[in-house]
């Protein structure tokens, strides 16, 4: 059977690690490398490795740094940030990207989805859907680090991203970020039961208990966490264990 | 020291079977050329990606007769990986009909839905259970977790093929072998320590 995830999520920025409170108010917490080789060395299930900066700078995807760090990664690698065109999906693949996660693209140019998803494949197209809910309850998703609001409803822009052939969702609350109360279950349930690709969880979780709640009320297929592994002593593999405990399938 | 040549076709992730490779103690090469592949005592295809675009960019390095001549009359071990081994298959049923190296009897088609597996790709760790003792397979117990990332998968004809199977969408074909060739759907490179452990059994062939 197949087993839920448990994924750190590494956000990139100037140099080194940060992590922020609602896409904002960064700290820093240590070198990306040393963050790779930690992870690997207790066989994580997967990792999330996304430059924040690069699409607001106006930057391509810094190849030589995921090539470094690709080659101290024996699990799989996601890499987001900065990536506008074909080759330069081709280029993070090459150098040890398993998949490649868009966000402000996805919006911007639609049709790089197809064009990936038909080069490489569905399962290396992550669509990267982050989302702010306002005090109506409307969920708007947000580009450029979340500071660029786009009109669209997150629902929507996943089913439009599984009809031009993403394999994957990885979808985040700008509120629930960096605050360890809980995921947003209400936007997970929403866009998980509105399309039939793998949904992944991200933004809020503070304790293992919100991951099953992730998995079990919003329906993921994996969870991803930054803060509760940065700045709590807790683990993915004590995440692993304790949702064992409640009854779901995970690879210990 | 085994020198593995790691078929470079523009399809994917090679970087990181060459990286694993290295680490279990093998010299890797990642190549189209005919002089490094007929060098090699081991060969790996891998890739992620479409049949089609796959078995074009093969053909265009006239890579399906080099593999072909090496395996075939050299008994060079050969390993695909993902796309690499559903390239083996007469033909694969992605989008239109294409035909495939033809290593291996069957036919490549998408995994469907089932009541309890709804969604595709199929994406994380999953356990691989073990049909028929293999070397590929030595220190691994049947139900070990490797790691998946696809939407398609071999049905193979001839059973004899058959290593292993996994549970998803019904079940389908996780790793196969005919001689001294083998297949894994699974992504040694990307699967740690047990992953690592496969690719030095196929070393040590």
């Amino acid at each position: 059977m197949l087993k839920v995830r448990v994924m750190p999520t590494l956000l990139f920025k100037e140099m080194g690690l940060v992590k922020g409170i609602g896409f904002d108010s960064w700290r820093r917490v240590g070198s990306a490398m040393q963050a790779v080789k930690v992870y690997n060395m207790r066989e994580v299930d997967e990792l999330i490795f996304l430059d924040i900066t690069a699409t607001s700078k106006q930057q391509r995807p810094d190849f030589a740094l995921v090539d470094d760090l690709a080659d101290e990664c024996f699990m799989p690698l996601t890499v987001g940030g900065g990536i506008r065109t074909l080759d330069d999906a081709q280029k993070l693949l090459r150098v040890g990207a398993d998949k490649i996660a868009i966000n402000t693209a996805a919006v911007e140019i639609p049709e790089l989805i197809t064009q990936i998803s038909e080069r490489f494949g569905a399962q290396c197209v992550v669509v990267s859907i982050d989302a702010r809910c306002h005090p109506d309850g409307r969920y708007e998703v947000f580009t450029h680090s979340g500071t660029t609001a786009t009109g669209r409803e997150p629902v929507q822009l996943a089913q439009e991203a599984e009809r031009r052939g993403a394999g994957e969702i990885l979808l985040t609350s700008i509120d629930r970020d960096g605050t360890m109360t809980g995921y947003d279950l209400m936007l997970i349930r929403q866009v998980s039961d509105a399309v039939s690709i793998p949904v992944i969880a991200s933004g809020g979780a503070g304790s293992y208990e919100h991951m099953a709640q992730a998995l079990h009320e919003g329906n993921a297929a994996a969870v991803a966490a930054a803060s509760i592994f940065h700045f709590t002593q807790q683990t993915p593999l004590e995440a692993k264990q304790y949702l064992h405990e409640q009854g779901f399938k995970v690879r210990l | 020291m085994k020198k593995v040549a790691i078929i470079d076709y523009g399809m994917g992730n090679i970087d990181s079977v060459g990286r694993a490779i290295e680490e279990c103690g093998g010299q890797p090469i990642l190549t189209d050329q005919l002089k490094d592949i007929a060098a090699a005592t081991h060969l790996i295809l891998p890739g992620v990606g479409s049949f089609c675009d796959g078995i074009t960019n093969i053909k265009e390095r006239h890579l399906d007769e080099i593999l072909h001549e090496q395996v075939f009359q050299h008994q060079i071990p050969f390993l695909g990986i993902c796309l690499g081994m559903q390239l083996l298959a007469e033909v694969g049923k992605e989008g239109d009909t294409t035909t495939g190296l033809g290593w291996i009897e069957g036919e490549v088609c998408r995994l469907e839905a089932t009541v309890e597996d709804t969604r595709i790709p199929h994406i994380g760790w999953n356990e691989v259970l073990i049909t028929r003792e293999s070397p590929l397979f030595s220190h691994i117990p049947s139900g070990q977790d490797f790691y998946f990332v696809h939407s398609y998968h071999l049905r193979c004809r001839n059973v004899d093929n058959i290593l292993a199977y996994t549970p998803y969408c019904g079940q389908f074909v996780s790793a196969l072998n005919r001689d001294w060739i083998f297949g894994t759907q699974f992504h040694p490179e990307k699967s740690q320590k047990a992953g690592f452990q496969v690719l030095k059994n196929f070393l040590a062939l």
